[in-house]
């Protein structure tokens, strides 16, 4: 059965233990901090940071109150990375987890274009630009731990109960059941519904768009963009092939034999 | 003659001031290159997590294979329709076709950045992926050029099984090539639908398809004519005015029927107030169509314009540099403030463009002066004079 997390940026505290203990179970090594004009840190997603705590300071008439948002792959239900990708680089398992098979599966055939990067909505992959012969990096959901009923090194390394592992289709129940018996909460399941749907969930009560999320969203997967184009592929080919074809009998029988050779010349110099 | 010619058996190249200049670009490329595959990436490019494609992707992939979109349409406009007025012009589209897929293929072997896995796609079917189409139809695409191009080549270098053999594959080969770019031009564009939520929806629409390889063909004319009235100055010779100036009106239809359907689509989207906004966004816009459509269109509607040699060949580069500016924004300028961030090219990506750029100058010449792909001149009006000479040489 397909698992899921629930996340609820109400009950987050900030304390980045899922941080470091993603780096822990995955061997990321770890990187120097910097200072910038907020609390976040790393300052991004990248190739050795796979999940981070986005800290937000949000503004209520005159009452100050810190959320704390922790952003990885959102593990999509129709992945667009998957669907980009020209070498089967990416899968989405039974469990849920969309991984990267190079790096997991040891199944190199990545070319490393980086047009999953592009297709992510939520530019999720990252990339070693340090190596020579870089692979695209990101959170693989701990499928080795849930593999074995483990839930995902972030999840048990969370002490407020923020993160929730278990079945994805009990999570998205209970879910609807928080945001229904609490007030104080948004009306919205994000993950529900976003492009299709992810195997990571949030509730929140304060509006998505203060914490940094795309709200207006399509409710559309991104592979099933791409499809409506690609399946006209071999329609065109064949049709456009026969118009070609027919057009070029039609005007070859009436056009008159030229003697190409005969028309163009290299531009020479004397000897 | 203010130049030397280098000579080597029956193949010779001049050797002009500009073309050391260009061997020179070149040969920083070819260090450039060794840094890039030593080092990767990261180290030679300014490119980041925000910014995957940049430069290489952005200018020489989608504006090389663009610009390429001469071979297509002319080779459908003189050998599908027939049109035999136009036939002078063809064989030079052609040349310059394949030197563009040439270095899109390079450009994107740089790019990749596991490029020891390059052939792995032609195993692995990703049919789901637009890159699958791409990559197959440009590889295909490239070769069925080149197989065309070797009609060319066995005039000179006489092997007459090969000669016979590619003429009687010739109708295959040049219907082969019109849909293989046919769709790959569209699926150029078909590769930004999935950054539906990233890319300004000024430039974002799900017929990106039909203006990709609808800008792709009427560029062919505008390019053909760019670029033989750039050879003819090079060479001395008389432009193709005449020939110009009527295949142009091709790409002046077309670019009316692209303007009705861009501004029908945005209305469509609910976005044609985006245009006019006064954004970055809007600004790049307008200038894209105004500039590299509207002014065309206009000049070329214009008899007294396009019937002489300079109106038409500035016409022309504003339909090229237009649609070049186009697929920048769509890479660039669209894509900006979705992704954060900055990029602008680094002095090792500039300097592997330029010299993917100067050595298809360089091919062109080399490809001119020894094959015959421009017309025969009766009487040349250059320094060249009475040195036209039996091709055989």
């Amino acid at each position: 059965m397909p698992k899921g997390v629930l996340v609820d940026v109400s009950r987050c505290i900030g304390c980045r233990s899922c941080q470091v203990a993603c780096k822990s179970w995955n061997d990321l090594p770890a990187t120097p901090t910097v200072f910038s004009n907020n609390w976040d840190n790393p300052p991004s997603l990248n190739a050795t940071n796979w999940t981070r705590v986005g800290y937000h300071l949000i503004e209520k008439g005159d009452q100050l109150k810190w959320r704390f948002v922790k952003t990885q792959c959102m593990h999509c239900e129709e992945p667009a990375c998957e669907s980009a990708c020209f070498t089967h680089s990416f899968v989405k398992t039974e469990s849920g987890a969309v991984i990267y098979k190079p790096t997991e599966l040891n199944q190199d055939y990545c070319v490393g274009c980086r047009y999953c990067m592009i297709a992510c909505p939520f530019s999720v992959p990252k990339f070693e630009w340090d190596k020579a012969f870089p692979f695209v990096r990101k959170c693989k959901f701990c499928y080795d731990r849930i593999k074995e009923g483990v839930e995902p090194a972030c999840v048990s390394a969370c002490l407020t109960g923020c993160l929730k592992f278990g079945e994805k289709e009990e999570l998205l129940a209970e879910a609807h059941q928080r945001i229904d018996s609490n007030p104080n909460y948004i009306k919205r399941v994000y993950g529900e519904k976003e492009y299709g749907g992810t195997s990571w969930m949030y509730i929140s009560d304060v509006p998505f768009e203060d914490l940094g999320f795309k709200t207006n969203v399509s409710e559309k997967s991104i592979p099933s963009y791409s499809w409506d184009i690609l399946k006209w592929t071999p329609g065109i080919f064949v049709g456009w092939g026969a118009i070609l074809t027919a057009l070029y009998t039609y005007n070859k029988r009436r056009a008159e034999v030229h003697h190409e050779e005969e028309m163009y010349a290299p531009v020479q110099d004397e000897e | 003659m203010n130049y030397k010619i280098w000579r080597f058996g029956k193949w010779q190249f001049r050797l002009t001031t500009t073309r050391y200049v260009l061997m020179a670009l070149v040969a920083i490329m070819v260090v450039a290159a060794i840094f890039r595959f030593v080092l990767g990436l990261g180290a030679v490019t300014n490119l980041s997590d925000e910014w995957p494609w940049g430069l290489w992707i952005g200018f020489d992939l989608l504006c090389g294979i663009a610009l390429a979109g001469g071979g297509f349409s002319t080779a459908l406009i003189v050998h599908v329709l027939h049109k035999e007025k136009y036939a002078p012009i063809a064989r030079a589209a052609l040349v310059t076709s394949l030197l563009g897929y040439i270095i899109a293929l390079v450009s994107l072997l740089f790019d990749i950045g596991r490029w020891h896995n390059c052939w792995r796609p032609f195993f692995y079917w990703g049919y789901h992926s637009v890159l699958f189409e791409v990559f197959w139809c440009i590889a295909l695409y490239t070769l069925v050029q080149v197989l065309e191009f070797g009609d060319i080549f066995f005039e000179r270098v006489k092997s007459r099984p090969l000669k016979v053999f590619l003429e009687k594959a010739m109708p295959f080969l040049l219907i082969l090539g019109i849909i293989l770019p046919t769709l790959h031009q569209s699926s150029l564009g078909s590769l930004f639908v999935v950054a539906v939520d990233k890319l300004n929806p000024l430039w974002w629409s799900m017929i990106i398809p039909f203006f990709f390889v609808w800008s792709a063909f009427f560029l062919g004319p505008a390019m053909v004519t760019f670029e033989g009235s750039l050879a003819a100055r090079a060479y001395g010779r008389q432009p193709e005015t005449e020939v110009y100036q009527s295949l142009v009106k091709v790409s002046m239809w077309m670019m009316i029927v692209y303007l009705i359907v861009k501004i029908i689509d945005l209305n469509y989207r609910g976005v044609f107030s985006l245009a006019f906004n006064g954004s970055f966004e809007s600004n790049m816009f307008l200038l894209e169509m105004i500039g590299g459509i509207i002014v065309p269109i206009i000049m070329y509607a214009i008899p007294s314009i396009r019937k002489s040699q300079q109106g038409v060949a500035v016409a022309s580069f504003l339909v090229v540099a237009g649609v070049v500016f186009n697929r920048a924004n769509v890479n660039f300028t669209g894509m900006a403030k979705a992704v954060g961030g900055s990029y602008f090219p680094g002095i090792w990506e500039w300097a592997i463009t330029l010299g993917f750029w100067s050595f298809l100058v360089l091919a062109y010449c080399f490809i001119a002066e020894n094959f015959g792909i421009l017309p025969k001149e009766e009487h040349a009006v250059s320094h060249a004079a009475g040195a036209q000479k039996s091709i055989a040489g």
